[in-house]
């Protein structure tokens, strides 16, 4: 069983601030993490690889520096790491992300392709989805758990508002997954070992083959306008008073908003 | 387009490192330069007091706009049931439809006729309609086969869909297919007046910032909206439209559905359809604290929910989680009680009406984003609250 797992570098947004007099971003000191939601992408790899066989390699797309990302991925126990980085993917938006890892995965070749539900800087939840459409393969987004791997099939748990659904799909595929799938381990110390001698394996887009013209910016169909902080709530009220003088007016106020 | 830095000009003063909301500005030998991280947002322009950055125009900018009229909404149904999203993204359609002057139509998959006429009711001029028996289960690579092939062959300038576990899931693959742009959980939809372009606005950084993202070349232009972010349009018993069968032709599909488990508690827990919300944090302090708030919530009609430290420490199911890693919702009310307000729980639920907190610090951060706030021990107001609005309501 061939696994790929994309992995993306985000900065830990718990940590991001917004400067309300410069409406800037602070982002002094915050520090780079694996995407929490990869991390289970991580995890259901080496999960299926115990049982069924076959080997994990871990994928991303980014600046050189997220390379720091791979290595943490191998500490973990994936058998391979491979970075796709080049300039000319600069400014991709999802479409131009979701092709461009696309190319590197059909030449790494995968059965089972393993993403995080959405990386949290952007929360878009697309990738994922797109690159299987890429790939022309089926996909199944949220996974809360995998109930069966077979040669040619997975039975998989997909997480909806109202309960789950049961679903079988053919392989190869993609699958998102959620945080109640599993626990990720933490690095042993032989992984960390393995992670400081890992060879990265590096994909440009020539390697890749990938068409100049879907790349980064220009393949870009979204473009991001511009950037601003979210308004501040304009009614804000405190209700001063003793409880029940508070009380009181709350529940006026919520009559008077229909809320009752 | 790029964006590029005039090193004669630049002082190496650093303002513009700080405003990059990608850091995509690093320092080398004095001087800023832009990296491969640029997405060309353009927030650095203003902030260089030299004047010292600019915007540089590309051949590849005057690309073809797309062709492309009429607004879509793509209304999701399941079991049967059009989900409530359909109805509100039926008016936010239909109001860029009248910017735009031109025409809403719905496109709906499984459900009857007389459920199509009722998305009629609601806004839409047409209502594409597809009753396959195959297509009354969601199903990714149906759907997205079928509504690739209806908006390649109609050509809406506009498509919307819910920000649902459905259509998050299958509308990407539709975007890929189109080549075009997918915009996730747009919190407000513009018409700019100039181009006509779709001014999808969205947080990001996990609602530390918004975006405002256009798609101006590429069509249709897509996008996602959460549940409860758009309010419905006029409901009219006596609109008239048209209803266009569509065969569904032979559809196949690599995955299969083999069983749905419904997971439903006694209270309501389809938290994203709540029209009010009592919410517990960690100062409810225990399971049995949460009782108060599932009185306070029988008295408004209203569901439970919780932050991530209450669901942590084992006082409620996950599912109640509200936030970031839990669920967005946007009632008209949300009453967040013993909740300091910790981001990643106000980008869950920020978008309500009305928000009331009731903390006993009157420092916590909740009451930063509180249309009502009150100082006070919970277990002393909600009690006192309840009683009020039951009488109030004459219960
Ligand atoms: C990656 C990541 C994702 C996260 N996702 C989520 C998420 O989805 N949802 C979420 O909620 N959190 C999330 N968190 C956690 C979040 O950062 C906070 O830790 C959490 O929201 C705190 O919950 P709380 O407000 O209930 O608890 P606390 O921060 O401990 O606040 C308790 C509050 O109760 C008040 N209080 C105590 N006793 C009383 C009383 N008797 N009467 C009145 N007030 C009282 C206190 O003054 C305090 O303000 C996430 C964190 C990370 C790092
Ligand atoms: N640059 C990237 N490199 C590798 N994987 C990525 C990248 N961007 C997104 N992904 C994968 O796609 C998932 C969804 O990301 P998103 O659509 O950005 O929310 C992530 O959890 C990753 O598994």
């Amino acid at each position: 069983m061939k696994i790929v797992v994309c992995i993306k570098q985000v900065p830990d947004t718990a940590e991001v601030r917004i400067n309300p007099e410069t409406n800037t971003l602070i982002r002094d000191g915050v520090p780079s993490i694996i995407n929490p939601y990869d991390m289970h992408a991580i995890e259901a790899g080496l999960q299926i690889r115990e049982k069924a066989g076959g080997s994990v390699t871990a994928v991303t797309m980014g600046p050189p520096q997220a390379e720091a990302s791979l290595r943490e991925a191998v500490s973990m126990g994936v058998d391979g790491a491979a970075l796709v980085s080049d300039r000319a993917f600069a400014g991709s938006d999802t479409w131009a992300t979701a092709y461009t890892l696309s190319k590197a995965i059909a030449l790494l070749g995968a059965d089972i392709i393993i993403c995080g539900k959405q990386a949290i800087d952007g929360d878009t939840a697309q990738v994922g989805p797109e690159i299987a459409e890429f790939l022309g393969i089926p996909h199944v987004a949220y996974v809360r758990r995998i109930d069966d791997v077979r040669d040619n099939a997975i039975v998989v748990q997909r997480l909806m508002d109202d309960g789950y659904d049961v679903i079988e799909s053919s392989l190869p595929v993609l699958l998102t997954v959620v945080r109640e799938l599993n626990v990720p381990r933490l690095p042993s110390l032989k992984g960390k070992m393995a992670a400081k001698k890992a060879e990265i394996r590096k994909l440009t887009a020539s390697d890749i083959g990938a068409e100049e013209a879907s790349l980064g910016l220009n393949g870009s169909p979204t473009q991001v306008k511009n950037i601003f902080a979210p308004e501040a709530k304009k009614d804000r009220q405190m209700l001063a008073g003793t409880a029940d003088e508070s009380i009181d007016i709350l529940v006026k106020e919520l009559v008077a908003r229909k809320c009752l | 387009m790029f964006i590029k830095v005039n090193r004669d000009k630049c002082s190496g003063c650093e303002t513009c490192i700080t405003s990059c909301p990608f850091d995509a500005i690093v320092m080398k030998e004095g001087k800023a330069e832009i990296t491969e991280f640029c997405q060309a947002c353009r927030s650095c322009l203003s902030v260089c007091p030299e004047g010292a950055i600019m915007e540089v125009e590309e051949e590849s900018d005057r690309k073809e706009k797309g062709q492309g009229r009429g607004v879509w909404v793509f209304a999701e149904q399941r079991d049967g049931v059009i989900a409530g999203v359909s109805f509100e993204l039926l008016g936010a359609g239909r109001r860029l439809a009248d910017m735009l002057g031109t025409e809403l139509s719905a496109v709906l998959f499984g459900c009857s006729a007389a459920d199509a006429a009722e998305l009629i009711r609601w806004g839409a001029d047409r209502v594409y309609h597809c009753d396959d028996p195959m297509l009354c289960s969601f199903n990714d690579e149906p759907w997205s086969g079928l509504l690739s092939g209806l908006i390649a062959e109609h050509k809406p300038e506009i498509v919307l869909a819910g920000a649902t576990p459905i259509g998050r899931s299958f509308l990407p693959r539709v975007a890929a297919r189109l080549k075009t742009g997918l915009t996730a959980d747009c919190t407000s939809l513009d018409i700019d007046p100039e181009t006509k372009n779709l001014v999808q606005v969205r947080p990001a950084f996990g609602g530390n910032i918004m975006a405002a993202i256009l798609c101006p070349n590429a069509r249709p232009q897509m996008a996602t909206v959460r549940p409860r972010v758009m309010k419905r349009g006029e409901y009219s018993a006596s609109r008239q439209g048209e209803i266009v069968r569509m065969d569904a032709g032979s559809i196949q599909s690599r995955t299969r559905l083999i069983e749905t488990i419904k997971e439903v508690s006694e209270v309501a827990i389809n938290l994203q359809e709540a029209n009010i919300i009592v919410a517990g944090g960690r100062g409810v302090g225990s399971e049995k604290g949460f009782q108060i708030l599932y009185e306070l919530a029988a008295a408004l009609d209203g569901c439970v929910a919780a932050s991530r430290a209450a669901v942590d420490e084992g006082w409620i199911p996950y599912r109640h989680q509200v936030g970031q890693t839990g669920k967005t919702v946007s009632p008209k009310l949300y009453i967040a009680c013993g909740i300091s307000g910790a981001v990643q729980h106000l980008v869950g639920m920020q978008s309500s009406d009305i928000i009331v907190a009731i903390n006993r610090n009157p420092e916590a951060p909740i009451f930063n984003v509180a249309s009502y706030g009150i100082v006070g021990d919970l277990f002393e107001i909600v009690p006192k609250l309840t009683k009020k609005i039951r009488e109030a309501k004459g219960l």
